[in-house]
């Protein structure tokens, strides 16, 4: 996917943060963001993609306003965040990871107070609808489970009808059926060129509704691309190849499979009965499988294709596990 | 065509807007809060009632009642400025409102202009309730001290709400909880508030002159009494303001 270069929602420079002083490190502040950049365009999903203590926040926070940065430049929507005044923050919705609601509120009325400090913002009813917030509208906050204040946050942080949406880790604590809801209405605002910048830990995420990925780690940038760049672009610790796939089954326990799969690719049996093979996978082989399975008088009980994943690139590049 | 897709520019609401939908909300906030309600008018009625029918007050002034009221009003203001916003906003910062309220076209000014209008409008329904239980019991107050009276009675809110903001935003919740409740019971008995600095102990008057209750209760009874201003206290309520106000700029943690 090309990067228009014109006018992008969001461009950070050689971000740079430091925190402190800390006691724990002598009286000395501690750099959590070293370098980042990044530009986020209308019209797609950007994501941040790291583990804990990446760094992800602390940007998203620069970028909203809510920290001084110590270095680098930010332009959201033309202005600097840090000295921008109610009309940009008219034009952005911010949810926050832990949701900043207060907990005596009920969601209506609190949608309802948000609403009032825009000029033109969503009808408060059909926001509540499309969230299914209206199922526990007069609840209050502190009595709702994680998904529900999860739906309400980013009801309070669309009521404005942004231009630009930030969302920190949007499907914490989200049950299927909501994570189901809610990544459909991000896709739709995406389709109607809202600019969305969401930070997430989750490869899943990233992978379903990401145009654009940032890696970051230890307050840097490792990588970036589309979700297909950086798939393609990092195959694989040896093979080279363009689609590494790896290829699931179970069936009885302590196969010789080294006859049957020419070198190339690698047969692994992690745990008793359930076998991995990882390589350029072919039609060839998947046949040459079958077939001595069928000599063999082997039916696997299941089997299962699967593309390189977003995970096992974010793997290669850090050496360290997401989740 | 979504509701989200929006040909024109978001603007914000105007400020004016923005500060007062704030303060209302707050204000409503601070209503439905049954410990609020407590502190904010049951117990400063309590206290009135067990001034007027002990005889502490006694040769202070016209009646027990009328030199009562105006210390009861000033410890109105102690309780929804000092102790109420403080607590409130103690846990809105903990929960992170502070944070996503100040992305919001409200921002942090607007933020802090909708706490100081709560308190004002919440104190003006102390006023009414406490005032017309006072009449109602025989207050009489002076004609001539309602203008000063109300007008330091705002000062001393706003005096109030700083330092409250300045304890909410330096430690944790339940610290300024305990803090600010402990404060308003020994400021209310002994910082010179309902209980005239002459009525204490000779150690604490010293001291009691130059403390935010202290001030806000001897003008309160200067006004009310005798229809004058105090001005010394009206001046040390104003230090009190900026100097809290400048350290809560200085020191507030949003998160």
């Amino acid at each position: 996917m090309v990067r228009s270069p014109q006018s992008p929602v969001l461009s950070i420079h050689g971000l740079i943060k430091d925190v402190g002083p800390l006691s724990s490190l002598d009286g000395k502040m501690l750099r959590v963001v070293s370098g980042v950049s990044l530009v986020a365009e209308r019209g797609q999903v950007t994501a941040l993609l790291g583990a804990n203590g990446a760094g992800k926040t602390t940007t998203l926070e620069c970028a909203q306003g809510l920290q001084k940065r110590s270095g680098g430049t930010i332009s959201l929507l033309g202005q600097d965040p840090a000295t921008a005044g109610a009309d940009l923050r008219a034009r952005v919705g911010v949810m926050l990871q832990d949701g900043g609601l207060p907990p005596s509120a009920r969601p209506l009325p609190l949608l309802r107070h948000i609403a009032g400090l825009y000029a033109r913002p969503w009808p408060v009813e059909d926001l509540v609808g499309r969230l299914g917030i209206d199922a526990f509208s007069r609840t209050g906050v502190r009595r709702l489970s994680g998904g529900q204040k999860q739906r309400l946050a980013l009801a309070a942080a669309l009521i404005g009808r942004p231009e630009v949406l930030f969302l920190d880790e949007p499907s914490a604590g989200l049950d299927p059926q909501s994570r189901q809801l809610v990544f459909d209405l991000i896709a739709e605002l995406r389709d109607s060129g809202m600019g969305i910048i969401l930070t997430t830990h989750l490869m899943d995420d990233a992978q379903r509704l990401a145009d654009y990925v940032y890696i970051i780690d230890g307050g840097r940038n490792v990588a970036e691309g589309t979700v297909q760049e950086l798939l393609q672009r990092n195959p694989g610790a040896d093979q080279g190849a363009e689609h590494v796939r790896t290829l699931v089954f179970e069936a009885p326990p302590g196969l010789d499979l080294s006859r049957v799969l020419p070198d190339g690719v690698d047969v692994s049996e992690p745990r008793a009965g359930s076998y991995t093979v990882t390589g350029t996978l072919t039609p060839g082989h998947l046949s040459a499988l079958a077939q001595w399975w069928d000599q063999q008088g082997i039916m696997p009980a299941s089997m299962s294709l699967q593309a390189r994943s977003l995970e096992d690139v974010f793997l290669d590049i850090s050496g360290k596990d997401i989740r | 065509m979504s509701p989200a897709a929006t040909q024109q520019t978001q603007q914000p609401a105007s400020l004016l807007r923005r500060v007062l939908l704030q303060g209302k909300y707050e204000a409503l906030t601070m209503l439905r809060n049954g410990e609020q309600l407590i502190l904010a008018v049951v117990l400063p009625l309590l206290a009135l009632v067990g001034l007027t029918v002990t005889p502490f007050l006694d040769g202070m002034g016209s009646s027990r009642i009328n030199v009562a009221v105006p210390g009861i009003l000033a410890l109105c203001a102690m309780s929804t400025a000092f102790t109420g916003q403080g607590i409130a906003t103690g846990f809105d910062r903990r929960y992170g409102v502070l944070r996503f309220l100040s992305t919001t076209p409200l921002g942090r000014g607007g933020l802090i202009a909708g706490k100081v209008l709560s308190v004002l409008a919440v104190l003006c329904l102390q006023v009414v309730v406490v005032g017309a239980v006072a009449m109602a019991l025989g207050w009489k107050p002076v004609a001539a001290g309602w203008l000063p009276g109300l007008a330091l009675l705002a000062l001393g809110a706003a005096a109030f709400t700083a330092l409250g903001l300045l304890v909410a935003g330096t430690v944790r919740p339940e610290a300024t909880l305990a803090i600010t409740n402990l404060l308003w019971i020994l400021l209310g008995a002994m910082g010179g508030i309902v209980i005239p600095a002459e009525r204490l102990p000779a150690a604490a008057q010293a001291v009691v002159h130059f403390l935010p209750s202290g001030a806000l209760g001897e003008s309160m009874r200067a006004a009310f009494l005798g229809g004058a201003l105090n001005g010394g206290a009206a001046l040390i309520l104003l230090l009190w303001t900026v100097i809290a106000g400048a350290a809560a700029i200085r020191w507030f943690k949003w998160n």
